[in-house]
């Protein structure tokens, strides 16, 4: 078995891995459901006596000192309960990662490249990204729930490109011969995964929000998991941040760009189909950032912006690369 | 964490972009005259909301140019869509559907976004300047109401030393501070932070500015021009010398640097072991000799994704192919032509075509449209096709012509195109003639006694062919000599000049730079507020505010209550 095959045994294996933890993450939600349902049913036996505790607590402190606790305005009406499918499922997320790392390391030892020079390549390249961004972003934020979400965006693309793809490996076109082929698709693959993760904030923003304007009776609500989730305004900040983050990459990755067909084509900027969309892309979410600044576009306007940056980001990916005519004509098919 | 409510609803100081909101409660009034109707125009054109909408109406405009060929940077995929589409063509050149960067619409929308910007940007900047020397505002009453806020009670000491700690504390934090005395006897000190926030942002808005003006401009300083050369020729850097130019609108050709560039060789190297690839180029090399108008000779290469820079220009290789060598002779045989005509390459495998032009010498004037197969295979219908775009087998097939060339009246052709329409065809179609067929060093009779012609060998050490080959049995009679070196290659440069490229790449590091510090330097007020109780404790309360998007305030004002309780020496 050569290098390449081993690559693409490994992308497989990865996909099957990951197909499991979808599922699990899949449970998980299920499961935060069922807790919902049994929450709300609780509630209405106790009847309202409670009601919704003073904002703050006190709790002593030492030596004469009190310290005020907070309560979180933005925690989800119900907290799950600690979850071992939930645990499951991000064990083996690592370790369909592993594996799917493995299957781009092998990819690239094997061209004698980087493995990111036709769509096989961005594609697996580009998903192990998003999953990489995923995983570093839940040491730091508890974002598991979009796990469903991600691994399942994952697999599509892997399934997508190992089935209609994929291609041998040959050598670089001397027009892709160069240094900026490193930089500057590394970097719009690691935008594109946090676009993806702001993009699944944005949704579950909305679905959030109209729960929260609908009210807080748990036995109306038809996606029940969501009462488990934080509130919207919450969602709303964490897109944000991904969409920034992202953001800048992306206005790193249009000057990146500008460079290399400066050298490669002979101008910075020729309004090809490629650059055209990714100018596209930059303008809406420059918009989207405004948005957030501008009364009456904050929340669910500017959550629909962030949507359709991402759809724009993915028609980039797809069908202008392989429908659209232009100098970008790397795809390999 | 709660939203930096202040920031877009709650009217802060420097916040022009709601004005408009204001504004539109003035829409009802019965007058505004006529300065305030342009005060209320030029209001709403600055407002936040209309650079929002400008934004998306752009993004929305920019698409049709990816959908529909653009004269631009396509401009025979517009020729082919005016032939596919010859009803909706014109009307979506009406409407400058293949001009959209230029187009008047799309124009419009970006002029307007930036003079909004700009209209935006002017009193933001005087804004900030002020903001920058103002003392940091009066600490609020209730400092409790803010939703950022902690407080401790501290046992021992007074509330002087407690805000003094608390002062060199912010300090260090790179605060800039401010005391203030309360009415109930308590002390504070209101301090604000992250002005680099807005020097960001303001940075980043005037480099947009920048960006579009050096490119306005520049598209105006310098040139382009293509000129195709090949191996063994010299082009010389003069208006003449190129295939085509287009100066900008403040260029005078007249500075052209007048230096020469000979192409000495031009190198491809073809993917020879993995057969996936096999025949693919790997590698394209121009050896050039350049030369100074003072007679300074340097051997240099231009290769894709490696220009030359030189003389203040940029000298780009985007294209190659063969241009075979061919000579012709009258019936004496005296020659009347001898040319390396370069041949456009079809497809990856270089089946190549040209033209070859005859006006003088001759009874008449006679042209040829011709095909060059670097490796030819003869197809079942009895068409060549190349199969490697290497010399392995070169043929080249062509068909002639006689009559009126169309170029006497001096009107500029392109040497590509024959306009056959006042011609005659002597060979292939209809004519029943066999199509002249010749390989490297072989020559062939014209039809009707024009003369002959022959395709040379240009390789000085080939071995000789056949050289009386006739029509219809030429390419057949050899198959083992070698063809390295055979035809001569070109090379297509483009030569670039843009003297303002180095303006805007310092525009897009000033942009990328705004945007990092606007977007991750927060911004903040913090207020520490310190009360002597009657106990003899003193009753420290922390609060912040966010101006713009901060994830970090609570924490922050958190952090702070902690590290002032370090300071005054508080036991953990
Ligand atoms: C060419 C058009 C424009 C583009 C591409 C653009 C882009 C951006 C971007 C990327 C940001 C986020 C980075 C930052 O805060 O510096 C931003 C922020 C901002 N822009 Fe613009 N902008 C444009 C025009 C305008 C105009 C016309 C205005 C004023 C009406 C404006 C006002 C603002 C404000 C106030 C912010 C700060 C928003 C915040 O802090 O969340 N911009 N703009």
């Amino acid at each position: 078995m050569d290098l390449n095959e081993l690559s693409v045994l490994a992308l497989w294996s990865a996909m099957a891995i990951y197909a499991i933890a979808f599922i699990a993450f899949a449970i998980d939600l299920a499961k935060r459901s069922a807790e919902v349902s049994a929450a709300s049913e609780l509630t209405a036996s106790a009847s309202a006596t409670a009601g919704a505790a003073a904002n703050t607590t006190a709790a002593a402190g030492r030596a004469g000192v009190t310290t005020l606790t907070r309560a979180d305005p933005d925690a989800p009406q119900v907290q799950p309960k600690r979850s071992a499918v939930l645990r499951v499922a991000v064990a083996l997320t690592v370790l369909g990662f592993l594996l799917h790392l493995t299957a781009t390391i092998t990819r690239g030892v094997a061209a004698e490249r980087v493995p990111w020079a036709n769509m096989y390549e961005f594609a697996m390249t580009g998903a192990m990204l998003i999953i990489a961004t995923f995983l570093v972003v839940l040491t730091r934020v508890d974002l598991r729930f979009l796990g469903t979400f991600i691994v399942g965006l994952v697999l599509v693309f892997l399934g997508i490109a190992a089935v209609n793809f994929y291609v041998e490996i040959v050598p670089l076109p001397p027009a892709l011969q160069s240094a900026w082929l490193v930089i500057h698709v590394f970097v719009a693959s690691i935008g594109t995964a946090l676009f993806a993760l702001g993009f699944a904030l944005s949704v579950l923003q909305l679905v959030q929000h109209r729960r929260e304007s609908i009210g807080a009776d748990l036995s109306k609500l038809k996606l029940k998991f969501v009462a488990t989730l934080p509130s919207a305004a919450r969602l709303e900040n964490l897109a944000y941040r991904a969409n920034i983050v992202a953001f800048i990459l992306w206005t790193f990755t249009l000057i990146a760009g500008a460079i290399w067909a400066e050298r490669a084509w002979g101008r910075y900027w020729g309004w090809d189909t490629k650059e055209v969309w990714t100018f596209i892309i930059w303008v809406i979410y420059a918009g989207y950032i405004h948005a957030r600044a501008t009364r009456g576009w904050r929340g669910s306007r500017s959550a629909w912006l962030s949507i359709i940056g991402f759809a724009a980001v993915m028609f980039n990916f797809s069908v202008v690369n392989l429908f659209f005519k232009g100098l970008h004509a790397y795809s390999g098919l | 964490m709660s939203r930096p409510s202040d920031y877009v609803d709650a009217g802060a100081p420097e916040s022009d972009r709601q004005r408009p909101d204001a504004e539109n409660s003035n829409i009802q009034q019965p007058k505004l005259g006529f300065a305030g109707t342009l005060r209320f125009i030029w209001r709403q054109l600055t407002s936040m909301r209309t650079a929002l909408l400008l934004l998306l109406l752009l993004a929305i405009a920019a698409v049709p140019g990816s959908l529909v060929p653009q004269r631009s940077s396509d401009p025979n995929g517009v020729i082919q869509y005016f032939s596919d589409n010859p009803k909706l063509a014109p009307v979506l050149d009406n409407i400058q559907m293949f001009d959209v960067y230029g187009s008047v619409w799309f124009s419009s929308i970006y002029l307007l976004l930036f003079i909004s910007l700009i209209g935006c940007v002017i009193p933001r900047t005087k804004h900030h300047f002020d903001a920058m020397r103002a003392r940091p505002p009066r600490t609020p009453a209730r400092l409790e109401r803010l939703p950022a806020h902690t407080e401790q009670t501290l046992e021992g000491g007074d509330a002087g030393a407690a805000i003094d700690a608390a002062q060199s504390l912010l300090k260090k934090s790179r605060y800039r501070t401010e005391l203030y005395q309360g009415k109930n006897g308590d002390i504070s000190i209101s301090a604000e932070r992250g002005y680099l926030r807005e020097t960001g942002n303001l940075v980043f808005h005037s480099a947009l500015v920048g960006m579009l003006v050096t490119v306005a401009v520049g598209g105006g300083l310098g040139y382009a021009g293509q000129r195709v050369v090949v191996e063994g020729q010299t082009f010389v850097n003069t208006l003449l010398d190129y295939n085509s130019f287009n100066p900008g609108r403040f260029y005078n050709p007249d500075d052209l640097a007048p230096y020469s560039l000979s192409l000495d060789r031009f190198d491809v190297k073809y993917e020879q072991t993995n057969l996936d690839a096999y025949g693919q180029p790997i590698d394209f090399t121009a050896y050039v000799t350049t030369q100074t108008p003072g007679g300074e000779l340097a051997e240099r290469t231009v290769k894709v994704n490696d220009p030359l820079r030189y003389e203040g220009t940029d000298v780009y290789l985007l294209g190659n192919g063969y241009a075979p060598t061919i000579t012709v002779r009258d019936s004496d045989g005296t020659v009347v032509f001898t040319d390396s005509v370069p041949f456009l390459p079809q497809d990856a495998n270089l089946t190549s075509l040209g033209v070859v032009k005859i006006p003088d010498g001759l009874e008449e004037q006679l042209g040829m449209i011709g095909f060059f197969y670097p490796t030819a295979q003869l197809l079942d219908n009895g068409a060549y096709t190349s199969t490697y775009p290497d010399l392995v087998f070169p043929v080249l097939t062509l068909n002639v012509y006689k009559g009126d060339l169309g170029i006497d009246d001096g009107a500029p052709k392109s040497v590509y195109e024959l306009n056959t329409d006042d011609m005659t065809q002597l060979t292939g179609g209809d004519t029943g003639v066999d199509s002249i067929e010749l390989m490297p060093g072989q020559s062939q009779q014209l039809p009707g006694g024009y003369g002959s012609i022959t395709f040379e060998n240009a390789n000085p050490n080939a071995e000789p062919l056949p050289t009386d080959a006739t029509a219809g049995d030429g390419p057949a009679t050899v198959s083992t000599a070698s063809f390295d070196q055979a035809v001569p290659r070109f090379a297509s440069f483009d030569v670039h000049r843009d003297p303002t490229q180095g303006w805007v790449f310092l525009f897009a590091m000033l942009i990328l730079g705004g945007l990092l510090t606007s977007l991750f330097v927060p911004r903040r007020r913090v207020w520490i507020k310190a009360t002597d109780n009657p106990d003899g404790t003193v009753r420290v309360q922390y609060a912040g505010l966010a101006r713009g998007e901060d994830p970090g305030l609570v924490e922050a004002v958190d952090a702070i209550a902690y590290r002032h309780g370090t300071a005054l020496g508080l036991e953990r």
